[in-house]
């Protein structure tokens, strides 16, 4: 044990001599660990909210009945369900607003919920009488209390008609929702005697013994599931983040391993003289490990805390994101688990382990005798090109491998993850072939030394060049993909929002009176009635929407692929177009019959795009789908006025109706409201993008700060022959700077490789929609910059101080080295 | 659901505040009985019965339960015992409201019982939206697909014939109600007193039904018959607020007498004794408080309590000196207020059968 200690002193001692080289492998665990934990922070911070929301209002954990043709049914079916002996509850739930922020008010009976779903046991800790007697209680998160600006207690009115029951804090419960009972529910909701869907609690019997009818309505019975449809729309999401996680934990751990295998180039000479000493190679072993895990878990713990303050920098984002793509409700204050401590710091450590595998197999297999100089590097360095060469060999065929056969969001992120792998690993071989070339090319001895001295340095900067390729392949694959989707959105848009004003009506009477209204007056180009009901297609939600026949849609309804004669088709009735993500979803293409419900079937006449929708969408002729789902609201629908009319019946519109800006709306509002939703969405990407470029940027600046100590031998005989130490400077400052920019160079064309994996594999698997691949030359050219100043900076500081260096110093190398 | 174990364990502390009740009248007796009961309607000595109304609610009165017991024997003479309870209670004075605002809410408790196994189910309702509820014309009184239902034409004197019905998890049956003599007014004149102070309920019975039909235990159809007991009572402070819980017992005796006899236990160690003795000619006599006696002779550990599941029972003024023990001493209802029902058999000076309830015995260690 002593011994161990002493050994430890010993390669400790090592670090006090170079506390660069120890803060640059800090700053790599660091990295690595933060990032990576920040994202998955993030992640089990929606995960948790999402199986709230679940366990709150039944969601799939318990098996339903829903009435898959209309959006509500007669609460006489719980009646003749429980009278046979089901043990179902109702529940009634609808979208509302409140104070101009859209909420999902649930109705429940607490009394016969079933024991699964935690409300009942969320209600009934309160008191059951003050929730169901009038006025009843209305619960709701505390943090969307706050963010309502409400007190408990208040009674605000939704979708500025009927007043909720007291607000009452319930901290269990998600956000974004308010949990009433059913009975407050029908009458805020104005539906007296509907429900929703019936929550089936434990019972022996199955769907099969369920009646064909259930008070005249045919219930359709959904099993549970273990995920909540919100996790599964938004698992691409997630994927996403994770994907952006792995990729900082990696670009650290290059700075990890390239710090370890400095440190163990460098005490090779302590090492051989401790093994000289009698140490056993099992103890140095045991030691270096022992050492490496410490460093691990003070990096590690270091990280948690930065990715702790990441995640909560990111969340508003994030949820923003979640919110505006999927409807999903994030809470606002970070909430984490032991369990992600536990998760960070092994990833710490195991990381470590992994980037230090290479130098501690080395050590293991040191010879005792052998010299304590570095071999031959030019014979080193061969062997060690041809060995990456063939890795990025093989993992590119991996590559190509995962793309044909694989078939999966993780497929594509596989795809990529190998592609980036095997340009990281050819980028020493390439630049070594540049830098080769240009040597031949040399004039003059300084100019071959140059080229010469740029090829030595390699090894001990390839993997800085590693993370800076990756970063910004990445930064360029992703900008591009975002551009091009925000290209495609806003053609997408004008497209879609074909009517100049949004009418939403509060109910079907206003909705009558509004049309009344707009019938007798003459500034009204048309009247385009809209409605929109939903369904469920193989288990998952799908949209039906109706269109009504008018040439606006068919000039410009944003169709991908159509038959020839699709809108006379679809206006019969017999036919709907689809959305992209639902053809993909159901392998439906223009021909195929679909099945609505039991007694409606369509052709497929037409695939439209319908960006940014996680659900799939059908749309059909409005008289079609108003006479199979009667049900159906018609409140909804669109006017084309002439633009120098449009303030005159906005005006006259609000003023008659009373109708407030989310009931009312024209184009133009619609289009910057989607825009600013749109932007948000990928705030997230952009934010993490930036954090990555500058992790390979601290990488970079980290590998330059460690050689930069290490190459004053290979420094000091050029200033001892004359060389100035600012022409020095000069030199190294250009070296560093080409390599850099061959480096970017190359990371633009891969980035763009990565780009068209980004929108032809992972999009497709993620969001169910293909974007067309555009390059952005602009775009490219401030990345190229962008790098350059990175590389710029992290070159200065030792060089600077190689400017600056006391020629004292420079002599001593001779003392010293050699 | 059934002998669900999570529930059990929240006990009835728990169960009092699920029903909205609050903990608060955990401390006034079993199931918030012993409440005030402002608002409510009040029982009164001399009320004057009619039927068939009287079969139905009287949702002016805070609580209110149906309750049948059944002493059945299939045909090798093995025993078994059938409960069904249906209990109403109010959670607001004033005027029934519509719909899910309505007061009420109603409980069914149902449990076939064999010397071995006790099987048992529960579940709860909110009235005013048909889930469950009483019909006077045609009578039916139901709870889920439980339901206790008239067989047309019935008869207001004896209400009868009936059909029983109710299931759950590992039991079911399916039975027949028949009587042959006329309901039985409990207390005095159906005016049951349950302590000094004057807290009381109204009180009827139907203790000549003759049942049979057909129960399922574990999945095992048995064909069964024997006596039957039905309690109808309703009251809005039936018991008084330092009473903490009660031991009832009905017996059908071999020579066709029929004893209700129950022990009101109070905080302070004392009791309130009170019966009735129903002459097999119909007649119901009031048993005075100082002729009951009832003794524990034997206790079972069940659901962490101490409960005495064996009595010597003695009413000295109609030569009754009987021992009482159960068929099954595990016949726990482990529903959301826990409490003991089963069938018991008498020996001594009488032989017969019955049934046993003992409620609020808290949990010892």
């Amino acid at each position: 044990m002593r011994r161990a200690l002493w050994v430890l002193a010993v390669l400790l001692s090592h670090w006090r001599r170079h506390p660069l080289q120890l803060a640059t492998l800090l700053v790599g665990l660091i990295a690595a660990t933060a990032l990576w934990s920040g994202v998955q922070a993030l992640n089990q911070q929606a995960r948790t909210s999402y199986d709230r929301a679940a366990a709150l209002f039944g969601g799939t954990r318990v098996a339903m009945l829903i009435d898959p043709a209309h959006a509500t049914f007669p609460q006489a079916a719980f009646i003749e369900l429980r009278r046979a002996g089901w043990p179902v509850s109702p529940v009634l739930e609808q979208r509302v607003e409140v104070g101009g922020r859209a909420l999902r008010l649930i109705g429940i009976e607490p009394v016969t919920m079933p024991a699964e779903t935690a409300a009942g046991a969320a209600v009934g800790r309160g008191d059951l009488h003050a929730f169901v007697a009038p006025p009843g209680r209305t619960l709701i998160a505390p943090e969307t209390l706050r963010d309502l600006g409400l007190r408990p207690g208040a009674t605000p009115r939704i979708d500025r008609s009927a007043e909720l029951p007291p607000l009452q804090p319930q901290p269990q419960l998600a956000p974004g929702v308010l949990i009433v009972d059913i009975g407050m529910a029908q009458r805020v909701l104005d539906r007296p005697g509907l429900v929703s869907r019936l929550l089936v609690g434990h019972t022996t019997r199955n769907a099969a013994e369920l009646p064909e009818t259930v008070a005249g309505t045919h219930l359709q019975w959904v099993a549970p599931d273990g995920e909540t449809d919100l996790a599964r729309l938004t698992d691409s999401f997630h994927l996403n983040l994770t994907a952006f996680g792995l990729l900082s934990f990696l670009v650290g751990l290059f700075i990890v391993n390239s710090a370890i295998g400095l440190a163990f180039e460098q005490r090779r000479p302590t090492l051989r003289t401790l093994r000289a000493c009698g140490v056993s190679v099992r103890l140095l072993n045991v030691v270096v490990v022992a050492e490496l895990v410490f460093l691990a878990l003070v990096g590690g713990l270091v990280g948690l805390v930065c990715g702790y303050v990441i995640a909560a920098a990111l969340l508003p984002d994030v949820a923003a994101s979640l919110r505006g793509l999927y409807g999903a409700q994030l809470p606002g204050a970070l909430a984490l688990q032991p369990r992600w401590w536990l998760a960070g710091i092994a990833m710490s450590v195991g990381g470590a382990l992994a980037a230090a595998t290479a130098s501690l197999v080395r050590m293991a297999r040191l010879p005792l005798l052998a010299a304590a100089q570095p071999d031959a590097w030019r014979q080193a360095q061969r062997r060690w090109l041809s060995r990456q060469g063939a890795l990025a060999a093989l993992m590119l065929i991996a590559a190509g491998g995962v793309l044909l056969f694989g078939d999966s969001l993780l497929a594509g992120f596989a795809v990529l993850a190998a592609l980036l792998l095997a340009a990281a690993l050819a980028l020493p071989v390439v630049l070594d072939g540049a830098l080769q070339l240009a040597a031949k090319g040399a004039r003059g001895a300084l100019s071959a030394w140059f080229w010469a001295d740029s090829r030595q340095q390699l090894p001990g900067l390839s993997l800085a060049l590693m993370a800076l390729l990756l970063a910004l392949a990445v930064n360029v694959g992703v900008g591009t993909m975002v551009r091009s989707f925000s290209v495609t959105f806003t053609r997408w848009l004008d497209g879609r929002l074909a009517a100049d004003i949004y009418v939403s009506a509060a109910n079907e009477t206003q909705a009558a009176e509004i049309r009344r209204w707009l019938a007798a007056r003459d500034d009204i180009g048309a009247v385009l009635p809209g409605a929109r009901t939903e369904i469920r297609i193989g288990g998952a939600p799908v949209q039906i929407m109706g269109v009504a026949d008018h040439a606006t849609y068919r000039d410009n309804w944003p169709l991908l692929r159509a038959a020839a004669d699709g809108w006379d088709r679809m206006h019969r009735g017999g036919a709907a177009f689809v959305s992209e993500q639902l053809s993909r979803r159901l392998h439906l293409g223009v021909g195929d019959r679909l099945r609505i419900d039991d007694d409606w079937s369509v052709d497929v006449v037409g695939v439209y795009g319908d960006y940014g929708n996680p659900k799939g969408q059908l749309a059909v002729d409005i008289d079609a789908l108003l006479r199979h789902f009667p049900e159906t609201p018609q409140t909804r629908f669109g006017l084309l006025v002439a633009p120098e009319h449009i303030a005159g019946v906005l005006a006259a519109l609000r003023e008659k109706f009373h109708l407030d800006a989310r009931q009312l709306a024209d184009q133009a509002t619609v289009k910057a409201e989607s825009k600013r939703i749109f932007n948000r969405t990928f705030a997230v990407t952009a934010a993490l993008n930036t954090f990555t470029l500058g992790v390979a940027g601290v990488a970079l600046l980290t590998s330059l700060m460690t050689l930069s100590g290490s190459r004053l031998p290979q420094l000091a005989p050029l200033w001892a022959i004359g060389l100035t130490r600012r022409r020095l400077a000069a030199i190294e400052l250009m070296k560093t700077m080409a390599v850099a920019c061959v480096t970017a160079l190359l990371a633009l064309p891969l980035g763009l490789v990565v780009a068209w994996c980004l929108i032809a594999v992972v999009n497709i698997k993620a969001f169910g929609w293909r974007l067309p691949f555009q390059v952005f030359p602009a775009q490219l050219l401030e990345l190229l910059g962008v790098a350059m100043v990175a590389a710029l900076l992290a070159t200065l500081p030792p060089v600077l101080r190689l400017a600056r260096m006391q020629p004292a110093t420079l002599i001593r190398i001779f003392a010293n080295e050699r | 659901m059934n002998a669900d174990r999570g529930m059990s364990r929240r006990g009835f502390v728990a169960g009092l505040a699920w029903l909205g009740l609050g903990a608060r009248a955990a401390a006034q007796g079993f199931a918030g009985l012993g409440g005030a009961a402002a608002g409510f309607a009040a029982v009164t000595p001399g009320r004057k019965f009619a039927f068939p109304d009287d079969f139905g609610a009287h949702p002016d009165f805070r609580i209110e339960w149906w309750y049948v017991t059944a002493n059945l024997r299939d045909a090798g003479g093995a025993a078994y015992g059938v409960q069904w309870t249906l209990f109403r209670q109010a959670t607001a004075p004033g005027p029934q409201r519509e719909g899910w605002a309505n007061q009420q809410i109603w409980m069914g408790h149902a449990a076939v019982t064999g010397a071995a196994t006790h099987r048992f189910n529960e579940t709860f309702a909110r009235g005013g939206v048909g889930q469950a509820g009483v019909d006077v014309a045609p009578f039916e009184a139901w709870i889920d697909a439980w339901r206790m239902a008239a067989l047309p034409p019935l008869s207001n004197e004896t209400f009868a014939p009936l059909r029983l019905q109710a299931a759950g998890e590992g039991f079911g049956y399916d039975l027949r109600l028949d009587a042959d003599r006329p309901l039985v007014l409990q207390g005095d004149h159906g005016y049951s007193r349950k302590s000094e102070r004057g807290q009381a309920s109204y009180y009827y019975s139907q203790p000549w039904f003759t049942a049979t039909g057909r129960i399922v235990l574990d999945g095992r159809a048995i064909a069964v018959s024997g006596p039957a007991w039905l309690d109808r009572e309703w009251s809005s402070q039936p018991l008084a607020a330092d009473q903490t819980g009660w031991d009832w017992l009905s017996l059908h005796l071999d020579g066709g007498d029929k004893v209700m006899l129950f022990r009101l236990r109070q905080a302070d160690g004392g009791h309130y004794f009170a019966g009735n003795w129903i002459g097999r000619d119909g007649r119901s006599v009031p048993l005075p408080s100082d002729a009951i006696e009832m003794t524990p002779r034997g206790f079972t550990e069940v659901a962490g309590r101490r409960l005495p599941t064996q009595w010597r029972v003695e009413v000295a003024s109609h030569g009754l000196a009987v021992d009482a023990a159960p068929l099954n001493p595990r016949s726990w209802m482990a529903t959301s207020f826990p409490y003991w029902e089963g069938p018991i058999a008498v020996h001594g000076s009488h032989d017969g059968v019955g049934y046993l309830e003992m409620t609020g015995y808290p949990v010892t260690g």
